[in-house]
């Protein structure tokens, strides 16, 4: 029954299925890449120091665009109800949700954070460790995005609410993931991944609550 | 199992509005409640009480069986076809291609066309469609005539006749008149706060 969810899901979250926000996350993220030099000026070292924060940057941002349609559709289709009626409980959607909104968000991006490592000139090792902090710190962003879109999906304008409420929720993340970048220290992805851990292992939770709130409001 | 549906003493409050109070009833295998009522009564709220979608303000609801529901909420893709979109919901209740009963609804020739192209009427028959493959003992109906035809509304009520006749129980909020022979009928308005 999860595997029939979660095929849905991933079905509706990767580019080009009618859920997710397509390729769109992945153009915004690198367009901040490309359009930061041009802000800062040709200054090689320069952007060779600072370009590791600003993929961190376009990378949370990029993550909020997905979250408009990550929850609201299904919760105004009923689709949660019928679930539910069917002895899937909202933790379990939400466990699938989460799963499919990472496989359709995260992969991509660290591929595209390797053409934008080389439009900021961004050393072999800097891009290895902006990878590694990646790959450990999109599951914590996925889990930050999902919990806030199900606390938002029955609002009016909860899109908009959804991405304020991401970003401060989403600093532990940025604050040691892009941190490994200044101090060669593995401590900091370590932490990055913790932190990440702890969010997936809450979100579910959150959102599935969040869900059954909508319901009664 | 026998399939079993009771309501005892159901109050509904919405917002700082009680909507009903006082309700109670109970269901046998082969039994049918008509609710009916106006607009904004409550029928919607008792319905998703009776699903446990919905917590009552007091009172208590005992099921036994599982519940199926149709509303106005489709739970259907809209941007799939309609064939695929059923199709997820028969994998999630165990049937493989299974499609025993659309040509009752008459849904076949719609299998290709996107969930968002259909009419009301449509709409409505793709949800017992659904209702169809799932099978679940009890049977909770909010407004399942609205927008069909008269021929399909002959369906639908053939349809819960030979539901009940297997020994199930439907529910069906509705505020047109539904022929459910030997049916409870309970006048929402009788218990209004």
């Amino acid at each position: 029954m999860i595997a029939t969810l979660l095929r849905r899901d991933l079905g509706r979250l990767l580019p080009g299925g009618p859920g997710g926000a397509g390729v769109l996350p992945l153009l915004f993220f690198l367009a901040v890449a490309m359009l930061y030099p041009f802000a800062v000026g040709p200054d090689a070292q320069l952007l060779a120091r600072t370009g590791g924060g600003v993929i961190w940057v376009a990378a949370l941002l990029a993550a909020i665009l997905p979250l408009e349609k990550l929850v609201a559709d299904d919760l105004e289709a009923g689709v949660f109800d019928q679930l539910y009626l069917r002895g899937m409980s909202e933790e379990w959607a939400m466990a699938s949700r989460l799963l499919a909104h990472w496989l359709a968000f995260a992969p991509l991006l660290l591929l595209a954070t390797l053409p934008a490592a080389a439009l900021l000139g961004l050393s072999g090792e800097t891009t290895r460790t902006v990878l590694l902090g990646l790959l450990a710190g999109t599951p914590g962003l996925a889990a930050v995005g999902l919990s806030v879109a199900a606390l938002t999906a029955s609002l009016r304008g909860g899109a908009a609410l959804a991405g304020l409420m991401v970003i401060p929720l989403a600093v532990p993340i940025l604050i040691f993931g892009a941190g490994a970048l200044a101090r060669p220290d593995p401590g900091a992805l370590l932490l990055t991944g913790a932190i990440s851990l702890g969010l997936c292992a809450v979100a579910p939770f959150a959102a599935g609550a969040a869900i059954r709130a909508a319901r009664e409001g | 199992m026998q399939a079993r549906l009771a309501a005892t003493d159901l109050a509904c409050r919405r917002g700082d509005r009680l909507l009903f109070r006082g309700l109670s009833f109970a269901c046998a295998p082969g039994d049918a409640v008509h609710i009916a009522g106006a607009n904004g009564i409550g029928k919607s709220s008792l319905i998703r009480i009776l699903a446990g979608l919905l917590r009552p303000f007091s009172g208590e609801v005992v099921r036994a069986g599982k519940i199926g529901l149709t509303d106005e909420r489709l739970a259907l893709d809209e941007n799939l076809p309609l064939g695929k979109a059923l199709a997820f919901w028969e994998r999630l209740d165990g049937l493989r291609n299974a499609r025993p009963r659309d040509d009752v609804l008459q849904l076949n020739a719609l299998r290709d066309v996107p969930v968002r192209f259909l009419s009301t009427g449509q709409r409505k028959r793709a949800a017992l469609a659904r209702l169809l493959n799932a099978a679940p003992p009890i049977w909770l109906l909010d407004e399942p005539l609205n927008g069909l035809d008269e021929q399909a509304r002959k369906t639908v009520e053939k349809l819960v006749a030979e539901h009940r006749a297997g020994g199930a129980i439907a529910v069906v909020a509705s505020h047109q008149p539904v022929v459910l022979p030997g049916a409870q009928i309970i006048d929402l308005a009788e218990y209004a706060a």
